[in-house]
């Protein structure tokens, strides 16, 4: 893991009260996420959890206070703008597109980063500026194609090729490589929809980290899985940190949180009630009463 | 009834299996029979006027006029499919583009137009497909942030206006229309193409009485459009317009810029419309302002709504149904539109993915139909 930068702030959610009508659904909520580390919010339904990840990635706006990602502005922004920026997620209520193929799902998220034009699709023009890291994607062409291909390559220019072909098959290398990671490399012809409930989880994943991320909100990725399969959730989400993203996790599972976290924050009804290591999490009387409640007597 | 049902349902879940059989039996073939296959049938097609097969012949109307219209109607569905199957937009005022690129035609080419220029039809077509285009634009920018049904009736409304602008404003002349729209060219069949029928030396080319050369032209340009269309659809340009149809919040959030895609789909499938006018008025030499009302618009939808929405096969049949059924026979022509009530209502209940249906459509229809037997 690349030590560089590691512990600077990369999100800040700078006070941010947000309120639907009467209702507050975030109050002067204020927390920091390090690059390279994995952070858990957690707090008992509608603390105001959700709300807090539809702030960060523009599906809402905050009524006040600022969220700032790697130095940039979050708030206003629009939303396709946040993905490509570095933020990306999950979500709790599975959102995948059901009637596209599995590969074609993650083919979405990696088009965040693609330049083709709608143009460029259309008349495919053959000459194009080849980045380093693209140039597996050249040599994956096969017959007389490649062979011109690399005749004429001079330089970082390809002839022969086009930008839409080039990253297309750049993009399937990686949707590939990352339906591997998540483990569902075996389902990406098949429909997301007829995709098991685990597979459609983690194929939500394998979406997200596409946009190629610094930092990849999961909503809940747990939910509904049994503990075998939290296990390897969790084995799942540390390799994701260790290839460089960071992560902010919302979980309902203590044991689970606990367990993957680097540093917790506690919300109860909109208001942040504590912060720091899971050991201090667990200890803190405040997260206590606000996950079993308090005796009346002792209120 | 039940039991009928019941029994239709079951032929046509076979039916469907055998098509899905069909479907992968041609994937797998080698790259160069399925070529070969569909340069055949390309050449088919381009020969279908000499041909006058039997079964197909059309009484009482010539059949290459016939086969011009299928090939008018063709590229109106595939545009109407970027715009409703493809980026999943309800557009029922479809009928108000082609009106725009035809009458761009008419009104700039024609010498009995209020407009003085008189430019060749070559000019006339870009500016007219252009004219669609921006047209498109101008309608989606606003309406583009609304949804399903308010999108559906903001482009109904649209449609409207087209037509009402052609009968009262001026430039367009009304009910009472402009003749002598401009032909693609004035040229003569060369002598090495009098073995075609209809083809004959000396006659003009783009001629009214015998339209092979509108009909070679119109298909030439349907098939540019849809090579086109399917170059679109296999890129990432394809792949947002359906994953906007699927889940637009959910797109956005992964990064697909919607509102730019949604406006390009309008676009695009504007610029399909404007030609589609463009090309039949230039055949027709005349237009006024009857032709462009509502029902057109909810046909074509109801065309490719049941030719299978997001296919550009299934619609392309959906077209040619619409615009072949009611030519050969001729009796029931007035009865078309309750025809079509039919057969939508019966699709419906039977088929409700089309006839043709996308590939991703059919599954999800049939797992539907397996979660209604395993409920009832």
């Amino acid at each position: 893991m690349p030590d560089q930068g590691l512990g600077t702030p990369l999100l800040e959610v700078d006070h941010v009260t947000l309120r639907f009508g009467g209702v507050v659904a975030l109050n002067d909520v204020d927390f920091t996420v390090r690059k390279g580390e994995i952070l858990g919010l957690i707090g008992p339904n509608g603390a105001g959890k959700t709300t807090c990840f539809n702030a960060i990635t523009g599906v809402v706006r905050p009524t006040s206070g600022a969220i700032r990602f790697a130095g940039s502005k979050v708030v206003g922004r629009k939303r396709y703008k946040i993905t490509r920026l570095g933020i990306a997620r999950t979500f709790q209520n599975i959102r995948l597109f059901p009637e596209m193929t599995a590969l074609e799902n993650v083919l979405v998220g990696a088009d965040a980063r693609h330049k083709t034009s709608v143009v460029g699709a259309l008349f495919r023009l053959y000459r194009v500026r080849v980045r380093a890291n693209e140039l597996t994607a050249v040599t994956a062409g096969s017959g007389m194609l490649r062979s011109v291909q690399s005749l004429r390559r001079t330089g970082q220019k390809v002839f022969g090729l086009s930008r839409h072909t080039l990253e297309e098959r750049a993009a399937r290398e990686r949707a590939l490589e990352l339906m591997r990671l998540v483990g569902i490399e075996q389902r990406t012809g098949e429909l997301a929809r007829n995709l098991s409930y685990g597979e459609q989880r983690r194929l939500e994943i394998a979406r997200a980290l596409a946009t190629e991320p610094d930092l990849l909100c999961l909503d809940e990725p747990a939910a509904g899985f049994n503990p075998a399969e939290k296990e390897s959730l969790l084995a799942l989400i540390r390799k994701i940190r260790d290839t460089g993203v960071t992560v902010l996790l919302i979980e309902h599972d203590m044991r689970l949180v606990m367990g993957v976290t680097d540093r917790i924050v506690v919300l109860e009804f909109g208001k942040k009630i504590a912060e720091g290591s899971p050991a201090e999490i667990r200890d803190n009387p405040a997260v206590i009463a606000a996950y079993l409640g308090v005796p009346t007597d002792a209120a | 009834m039940s039991g009928v049902m019941e029994k239709a349902r079951k032929a046509d879940e076979g039916r469907a299996r055998a098509m899905s059989g069909l479907r992968e039996r041609w994937a797998a073939l080698p790259r160069s029979w399925r070529y070969g296959v569909i340069v055949a049938l390309i050449v088919l097609l381009y020969y279908l006027p000499g041909l006058q097969p039997p079964l197909l012949y059309t009484p009482g109307t010539d059949f290459t006029t016939v086969l011009f219209l299928c090939a008018v109607y063709v590229l109106i569905a595939v545009g109407l499919n970027v715009v409703v199957g493809l980026a999943g937009l309800l557009d029922l005022g479809y009928v108000g583009f082609y009106a725009v690129g035809a009458y761009s035609v008419a009104i700039l080419g024609s010498p009995d137009s209020p407009v003085v220029v008189k430019f060749p039809w070559l000019v006339c077509v870009p500016i007219a497909i252009a004219i669609a285009m921006v047209s498109g634009v101008i309608l989606g920018w606003p309406t583009l942030r609304l949804r399903g049904d308010y999108l559906a009736i903001v482009t109904l409304g649209f449609g409207e206006i087209i037509a009402n602008i052609a009968t009262f404003s001026g430039i367009t002349n009304g009910t009472r229309g402009i003749g002598s729209v401009p032909q693609p060219s004035e040229a003569n069949w060369p002598s090495w193409m009098n073995w075609f029928p209809g083809a004959a030396t000396g006659q003009p080319i783009f001629d009214v009485a015998h339209v092979v050369g509108y009909y070679w032209l119109a298909l030439t340009v349907v098939l540019i459009c849809i090579f086109g269309v399917r170059r679109l659809e296999r890129s990432r340009v394809g792949r947002s317009w359906l994953a906007i149809r699927e889940d637009e919040e959910a797109a956005e959030i992964m990064g697909v810029p919607t509102f730019k895609y949604k406006l390009w789909a309008f676009a695009i499938g504007a610029a399909l419309g404007g030609l589609s006018g463009a090309l039949f008025f230039s055949k027709q030499q005349f237009i006024n302002s009857t032709t462009f009302d509502l029902f057109t618009s909810i046909l074509w939808v109801a065309a490719v709504v049941i030719g299978g929405a997001g296919n550009q096969f299934g619609v392309a049949v959906g077209a040619i149904l619409l615009a072949y059924l009611p030519e050969r026979f001729r009796e029931f022509a007035d009865y078309r539109l309750l025809t079509f009530g039919v057969v939508l209502i019966v699709m419906t209940i039977f088929r409700p993915q089309g006839l043709f249906p996308s590939r991703r459509r059919s599954v999800e229809l049939q797992d539907r139909a397996k979660e209604v037997t395993v409920d009832a």
